[in-house]
């Protein structure tokens, strides 16, 4: 029993990790329907960056958030000012085969730069440092922060989005872009902030990646189907439900691991598919459109 | 009397037909003119002009861009390993059911998958992929995550190792044309009309009364079927199997994307224009490895960026030139018998 719970536990933690992929994938369909193949593959880079900067610099990975992330949102600002604002319209073939070229550069242009082998943050003592909480429960400092550091960006973003001119200018720019633009707001800067924003959640999520599990050029598109899955699971357009998306799928996949090593991926696919046939709405969709 | 006919050749339309005719009586004689390396290289040919054709017709024309066809090129390939190690099956009946399961597999997963709109639809596809991969790794019988080699009894049970290089050759060139031939005659069919219709604008399809449900399923799990024949045929050809090379997102989807962005997406020559660049590149680029791969992707973007209509649609719209008569044109009986020609209404 008390193994069960600790499983559920450790699954529930990693579905914060899945709710930080989520959330800027959601983020930017929200703001201009834009659906970022690349996605997995800007937080494999955003893990190299950190690499860089770990090792370049010399210093803990938390720490080198605060070069990664600026980066990475200056990055996501160039990229849809540069690339993906062209490819937007009422067509949806430019923008998914726009962003799958994106993807298919990255990885190889990684592979190019760092090779094939799978690296790691190392993030030093917190990473086996662990609380115990009795009657033989305990989580991991590190899986912890991680946790808090993603309902801390999900809240941020649902801050943003409701209460600031930004989230304004977000939300008038979702709900009608002409009229946006005729009441003086430029859709290509909006936009341009919007990714921008994700790809700055991006970055946390790469480097809690990269400092939780090994890494290399390839595994990108596996987390952008963790993230997609975890949108859809949640509801679309509710950030708090891809936290929700992002737990189920953690649970799941724990579970199967437990069950079979081979069947943690699938139990987390299979739980996707269960939510699909039998609610194919998401299980906390945003009540109005 | 109907005060109109309609037309679907042009001439070089004509022209085209001829060309195709000749070129596969060339082709169909390549075991007399070629040698063994030329016979595998035309049938990964044939192979990739095939799953670039479905997947223009799927992405093209019905608006279901999928970037999960790889799980029917492995669904297809597991298949024939499958019912030729475990069942004993011949290989060559197996290649058929392969297809047929496919297209079997592909109803449920449509329907599934119809649920999620467009955008999501792509990434959907993707996950049933993987679904199918790591299923794939689970079957112990065919050597789980690390694959298997087809018996040396079933590889002679074709024939003769020159038997065998021609019978799997003259598949290959049978599937392509099997496949081009199909797509030629849906595209002619009522369904032609609706898919052209849902190409150029879903909703006034819609409107005007196109079940677009409908048709999408029907091109959904022809398409499946399709692409299930070419993987059981390239995987004969391999003689071995493996999840991660049966399922391999690069070798079935990012290369056949590639080669229909480059070719023309939405047109049924794009795909064979696009598979040629994309082997001449292949033959002088490959040794480049990932930075091939990584070109491709500048090279693909750029072209949905600058010329979304690919090198056919660039030299079709400037000389008004069509391979195949897929085109509708209207021809207005009139009393002068002088025939005026309205505008064509966009190739289909």
């Amino acid at each position: 029993m008390m193994e069960w719970l600790n499983i559920i536990l450790q699954g529930v933690l990693v579905g914060g990790l899945y709710a930080m992929f989520a959330a800027g994938l959601s983020l930017i369909f929200g703001v201009m329907r834009l659906v970022n193949i690349a996605h997995g593959d800007l937080i494999v880079l955003a893990a190299y960056v950190a690499l860089v900067v770990t090792t370049g610099l010399g210093i803990n990975p938390l720490v080198s958030l605060l070069v990664v992330v600026p980066l990475m949102a200056l990055i996501g600002y160039a990229l849809q000012r540069g690339i993906l604002n062209q490819t937007l319209g009422p067509d949806l073939l430019p923008p998914l085969l726009v962003t799958f070229g994106l993807s298919v550069i990255i990885q190889n242009g990684l592979l190019e730069l760092f090779t094939a082998d799978s690296r790691k943050l190392q993030a030093g003592a917190i990473e086996v440092s662990s609380i115990n909480l009795g009657g033989g429960l305990a989580i991991g400092t590190l899986p912890l922060i991680q946790f808090i550091v993603a309902i801390a960006v999900i809240a941020a973003l649902q801050l943003i989005f409701y209460r600031t001119a930004l989230g304004r200018a977000f939300r008038a720019t979702s709900d009608e872009p002409a009229v946006a633009q005729l009441v003086g707001l430029d859709n290509r800067h909006v936009f341009a902030l919007a990714m921008a924003l994700s790809l700055a959640v991006v970055a946390i999520a790469g480097v809690f990646l990269a400092v939780r599990a090994n890494f290399d050029p390839a595994i990108g598109p596996a987390r952008l189907i963790f993230g997609f899955e975890a949108v859809i699971m949640g509801g679309l357009g509710s950030m708090w439900g891809t936290l929700a998306g992002g737990i189920i799928l953690g649970v799941a996949q724990a579970i199967g691991a437990q069950i079979d090593p081979g069947w943690q991926l699938l139990a987390g696919h299979i739980a996707f598919l269960i939510v699909l046939a039998i609610r194919p709405e998401g299980l906390f969709p945003k009540v109005q459109g | 009397m109907s005060a109109f006919r309609v037309e679907h050749a042009t001439r070089s339309s004509r022209i085209g037909l001829v060309v195709f005719a000749v070129l596969l009586a060339v082709l169909a004689a390549a075991p007399l003119w070629g040698g063994r390396q030329d016979l595998r290289l035309l049938a990964e040919i044939y192979a990739y002009v095939a799953l670039a054709s479905l997947w223009n017709l799927l992405a093209g024309y019905a608006g279901l861009v999928s970037v999960g066809q790889q799980a029917y090129v492995g669904l297809g390939a597991y298949v024939l390993f499958g019912l030729t190690i475990v069942a004993g099956v011949h290989p060559l009946i197996a290649i058929p059911i392969a297809g047929l399961l496919g297209a079997i597999v592909a109803i449920p997963v449509a329907a599934l998958m119809f649920r999620l709109r467009g955008h999501y639809f792509a990434i959907g596809t993707w996950v049933v992929a993987e679904v199918f991969r790591l299923l794939a790794s689970q079957i112990s019988a065919l050597g789980g995550g690390s694959g298997i080699s087809l018996p040396i009894g079933i590889v002679t049970s074709i024939g003769s190792r020159q038997e065998r290089e021609f019978i799997i050759y003259w598949l290959a060139l049978a599937i392509l044309v099997a496949v081009l031939v199909a797509i030629f005659v849906l595209l002619r069919s009522r369904y032609g009309l609706a898919l052209t219709a849902i190409r150029d604008n879903e909703l006034a399809a819609r409107s005007n009364g196109v079940d677009v449900t409908r048709v999408k399923l029907v091109v959904y799990v022809m398409t499946a079927l399709g692409t299930a024949l070419v993987g059981a045929l390239i995987f004969l050809q391999k003689l071995r199997i493996s999840p991660d090379t049966a399922f391999s997102v690069n070798d079935w989807t990012a290369f056949v994307i590639f080669i229909t962005v480059i070719g023309g997406i939405g047109r049924v020559e794009g795909p064979i224009i696009g598979t040629i660049v994309f082997f001449i590149l292949r033959q002088t680029l490959a040794d480049l490895g990932s930075l091939y791969l990584l070109m491709l992707g500048v090279v693909a973007i750029a072209i949905m960026l600058k010329a979304p209509k690919g090198i056919w649609g660039l030299v079709a719209d400037r000389f008004g030139w069509q391979l195949l008569p897929l085109e509708r044109r209207l021809t207005m009986a009139d009393p002068a018998g002088s025939g005026a020609k309205a505008r064509p209404s966009g190739q289909g």
